[in-house]
């Protein structure tokens, strides 16, 4: 009979103290890859392996939905006799919604889930146990850098995600199917508004820079010390951190746009 | 004075119920080579752990140098872990570093010297292992007893006073096995340094220890140097020694259940 209250309360007790050392993890993350700035070396290394790595899969995936954004929406537009709209259209598609949004589910694919593996492997191999004994702080010389990275990385590869989805509905729109090369690009000067839509867009890709760096670093660092367990961090940083990009866009959203 | 290096009194670790150290007492001097015999999963690498800080025992001390591990705080950890030299059964080498960068990262880390000293100090350690010439490579271009040479390096690069040793002769060929013994036994030597070595290789320890130490069950079943226990009569030690499956350590795991016990549980 009193099992099961126990054993709920417990439980309940068990997500808090995991929620709260998360919070802390975070925060010490956040912390040390401030200051592991000072050894630029580390930061940049990891941002040739983090983002330059990424940039492909990030600039051909930005030119195909550009390509479809600009099929799709001229289709769209044609119904109502606003076609010379496209480029508004495709412009603030990307930049509020689809570039931080598909950008961060890109990276969590192709840079976290490398993230997750390479920590992972490290702690499987020894490596992690092996510079603690060495009195080297694993969070701050291996998790550190990489959260540093991550972070500045988001927000570029972001942005060239949404440069390349105009550049891509430009061609279909403009140069395929022969909307006015003036009004596309005027359309879109007008209306897009750099704080509204641009700054809350990347505001948007830094949060999500944040959600998939940390829970690709921390599902690793946390991993059971196997192949399978491996593997298995590997799935949950995907799953994870996907989840987490799609609920905070949707918050996000409603925050920084509800109001127009 | 005190002139033990390391000295364990009444260690006990268990996780939860699972008792896997009881009053384990140990002594490392300067200069010499202890060695931890005892079958897999006798708890030998968990008295490395214990030694490194890594774990906490539920009772009794281990003393480093004087000072009682536990202690001190992490910052107190570190410190005395910058005075420990520890080779991992596989090497656990960084493997996006080559190796000259593993030979140097302690002392990247822990010194402010420039890279021009740093350097020479990588080759030296490099050359005291006999692999100067694989300063460039990457890590995964080294065989098993390379990769564990190159480690030794890496654990040697601060001078150590105290180096621990992980089962360093597993999964290695008689030439390599042979060659990290003697690089065991050479370093010690040369550097004064103490040594704790875990291994169940019961040749080539007893051919480089000054001192054995036996654990069975959790304890110290027995001790002494290597030939006085090659001498012995000690069940325990027999046991170990000429590999019999009868004896003080049971072949099967203890279970509250009998075999026909559990026979008839199944459906």
């Amino acid at each position: 009979m009193i099992n099961g209250p126990a054993r709920a309360l417990r439980g309940v007790a068990q997500a808090v103290a995991r929620v709260g050392y998360g919070t802390r993890f975070f925060l010490r993350l956040c912390g040390l890859a401030l200051a592991g700035l000072r050894r630029p070396r580390l930061v940049i290394d990891q941002i040739h392996f983090i983002g330059n790595h990424s940039l492909s899969i990030i600039l051909v995936s930005g030119l195909l939905i550009g390509f479809v954004l600009g099929l799709q929406g001229y289709y769209t537009l044609r119904r109502y006799g606003s076609e010379e709209a496209l480029g508004l259209l495709v412009t603030l598609s990307l930049v509020r919604e689809l570039g931080p949004v598909v950008t961060a589910l890109l990276f969590a694919g192709r840079a976290g889930t490398s993230l997750t593996a390479e920590v992972g492997l490290m702690k499987a191999g020894e490596q992690i146990d092996a510079m603690e004994m060495m009195a080297v702080d694993p969070v701050a010389r291996v998790l550190a850098p990489r959260f540093a990275a991550a972070l500045i990385c988001m927000p570029l590869l972001a942005a060239l995600f949404s440069a390349l989805g105009v550049l891509g509905g430009y061609v279909v729109g403009v140069e395929m199917i022969g909307v006015d090369a003036g009004a596309f690009w005027s359309q879109m000067q007008g209306g897009v508004d750099w704080l509204l839509d641009v700054g809350n867009g990347v505001l948007k890709s830094v949060v999500f820079g944040f959600t998939v760096a940390f829970v690709a670093l921390y599902v690793g660092y946390h991993a059971e010390a196997t192949p399978e367990g491996v593997s298995r961090a590997t799935t949950s940083t995907v799953v994870v951190a996907s989840l987490a990009v799609l609920g905070l866009d949707f918050i996000l959203t409603a925050l920084m746009f509800s109001s127009n | 004075m005190n002139q033990d290096t390391l000295r364990l009194e009444g260690v006990r670790f268990g996780y939860r119920e699972r008792l896997i150290l009881d009053d384990v007492g140990l002594t490392v001097r300067p200069g010499s080579i202890v060695a931890l015999v005892g079958g897999s999963g006798s708890g030998k690498t968990t008295i490395l752990r214990l030694i490194g800080g890594l774990i906490k025992p539920s009772r009794g001390s281990v003393v480093f140098q004087g000072e009682s591990l536990g202690s001190l705080d992490r910052d107190g950890l570190y410190a005395v872990r910058r005075r420990m030299g520890m080779l991992y059964q596989f090497g656990a080498l960084f493997t996006d570093l080559s190796v000259f960068d593993n030979v140097a990262f302690p002392l990247r880390e822990h010194t402010d010297l420039d890279e021009t000293l740093i350097r020479d100090l990588v080759l030296l350690k490099l050359n005291a292992v006999g692999l100067r010439g694989v300063a460039h490579y990457r890590t995964s271009q080294l065989s098993g007893g390379m990769a564990r040479r190159v480690a030794l390096a890496r654990a040697i690069a601060l001078d150590p006073p105290l180096i621990m040793y992980d089962e360093p002769f597993a999964g290695l060929d008689p030439i390599s096995l042979a060659t990290v013994a003697q690089l065991i036994r050479r370093l010690t030597e040369t550097l004064g340094c103490a040594s704790i070595l875990v291994s169940h290789d019961i040749k080539d320890t007893f051919a480089i220890a000054d001192h054995v130490y036996l654990l069975a069950r959790g304890r110290i079943a027995a001790e002494g140097s290597p030939a006085s226990m090659r001498a012995s009569t000690d069940p325990n030690v027999r046991q170990f020694l000429d590999g019999d499956i009868d004896g003080p350590v049971a072949f099967h795991h203890a279970t509250r259940r009998t075999l026909a016990e559990d026979l008839e549980m199944r459906p």
